[in-house]
């Protein structure tokens, strides 16, 4: 079972990195949203520097959502989800292993670039630490929880803005623990690591609750 | 046939499971249920308007409580018989219940959407501006958000077998993490602006406000039932008449 797992896990990297489309546009995606806000607001470096952690966090949510619709939908398209569904492997742990191939290819990439971006909105020496261990923590979140919605839509084509509407709301907790994880939004002293903390129970849980979810959402759209 | 009465509450239950039977039972009920909900809302409505004293503090304006408490209580009721009705249907497999499901969505997210309309009046005088990020205005607009998703579900699924199982499987996530967002919301909040603001409901309410309160409170939660008996007989017929077109087209 557990080469099942790993052969799926390296499969959808291999298919990630070498297909493109993943990970890779998801770092454009992530660049071009940061360049467009000090477009969008001023080019006021004090005003950026106050709002680029909050700013990366929205980034970052909107480029792991961007890169969700296809997690499932190729394979239920060509027809290799139904085939892993009557494997012997567990659908809860082809969901977990989509996930965490997911969070490999576009999570961790957009977390590298992120102090890049950082720079380009000046932010703080200081403040990077925090942010790239916040972001290490919340992106698995994003992925696993994401993967509920990607099930949920698998079977409707240009599902990619539904998913968008019914992971959202999911993903408020960890925008709100991570940019206080990560030093933002004008937090009180000591809220920066009750907030790293809740952020890594919302993390766990998903780890737990995503893969379960997902596997009943692609079982209900694979009837 | 059996009559209602002889029968245990399991079996009761089971015999409700007849689409037949639940048509025809509702088909009595939805009148006076209309009727009661009708006399609690003409009461209530005279009595927060004509019969209760202004707020010294709020002034006029504390009435408007008397429609945002309710609404604000049925969005959160409605998103609760959803989720209720989502895990029996995925559990117990119990064929009204996803009918159930998918007609408490949309009265929910109207009460949800009242509430905030009525909240955002209420903070025009009360804090000099339509909107405030307050934790309570803030966690019910992601509800809302919950409930517009739930509904986009269904209606993008055509076949209503899998679009219901799907559709329940996303009430019972996020049935988990309303909890979460709330608390996210509210700590957000706190961290924010520590001292407490203006509550619309505070801990201690008098009498005189709070007999309007509860009245409407129960008008308000027997129009929902109302509501959602109507809506479900609709759907019922709705997915009949489905049935029946589809027998014709193949036939």
């Amino acid at each position: 079972m557990t080469r099942a797992f790993l052969a799926l896990l390296k499969r959808d990297i291999a298919l990630a990195i070498r297909v493109g489309g993943g990970g890779g546009m998801a770092v454009l995606f992530f660049l071009i949203v940061v360049t467009v806000v000090p477009l969008g607001v001023g080019p006021n470096l004090n005003l950026l520097a106050a709002i680029a952690t909050g700013i990366l966090w929205v980034a970052l949510l909107l480029s792991a959502l961007l890169t969700l619709d296809r997690l499932f939908q190729a394979d239920y398209e060509d027809g290799t989800l139904d085939l892993l569904t009557m494997g012997k492997l567990p659908l809860e742990l082809v969901a977990a292993a989509k996930a965490i191939a997911h969070w490999l290819t576009t999570g961790l990439p957009l977390v590298v670039v992120s102090p890049l971006l950082g720079l380009l909105l000046n932010l703080d020496g200081h403040a990077f630490p925090p942010l790239i261990l916040a972001m290490l923590v919340g992106t698995p979140a994003l992925s696993f929880m994401g993967a509920i919605g990607a099930a949920l839509t698998v079977s409707i084509r240009r599902g990619g803005l539904l998913v968008s509407l019914l992971v959202l709301p999911f993903y408020v907790p960890v925008l709100i623990f991570g940019v206080v994880a990560a030093g933002g939004a004008e937090a009180m002293p000591g809220a920066g690591h009750q907030g790293l903390m809740l952020l890594g129970a919302v993390t766990l849980a998903s780890l737990v609750l995503g893969p379960v979810a997902a596997a009943a959402a692609l079982r209900a759209n694979l009837r | 046939m059996t009559g209602m009465s002889d029968l245990t509450a399991t079996q009761r239950f089971h015999a409700l499971a007849n689409p037949a039977r639940f048509m025809a039972l509702t088909e009595r009920l939805v009148l006076p249920l209309g009727l009661v909900t009708a006399a609690l809302i003409a009461a209530g409505v005279y009595l927060a308007l004509f019969d209760s004293p202004a707020d010294y503090q709020q002034g006029e304006t504390v009435r408007i409580m008397y429609i945002h408490v309710p609404s604000a209580w049925l969005g959160m009721f409605g998103y609760m018989v959803m989720a209720g009705a989502s895990l029996v249907a995925l559990v117990f497999r119990h064929p009204l219940a996803d009918v159930c499901a998918k007609s408490a969505a949309p009265v929910g997210a109207a009460f949800c959407f009242l509430a905030l309309v009525t909240g955002s009046l209420w903070g025009r005088p009360m804090w000099g501006t339509w909107w405030v990020w307050d934790a309570r205005l803030t966690s019910m607009l992601i509800l809302l958000f919950l409930y517009l998703g739930y509904i986009a579900l269904w209606a993008t699924i055509e076949e209503p077998a899998r679009a219901a199982r799907a559709a329940a499987v996303l009430a019972l996530v996020g049935s988990i993490n309303v909890p979460i967002i709330h608390y996210s919301v509210v700590w957000w909040n706190t961290l924010h602006q520590p001292a407490s603001v203006f509550r619309i409901d505070g801990p201690t309410i008098a009498t005189s406000m709070l007999m309007p309160l509860l009245i409407m409170a129960l008008g308000f939660t027997f129009f929902f039932v109302t509501l959602l008996l109507v809506r479900m007989r609709a759907e019922i017929l709705r997915r009949r008449v489905r049935a029946l077109r589809l027998a014709r087209a193949e036939g």
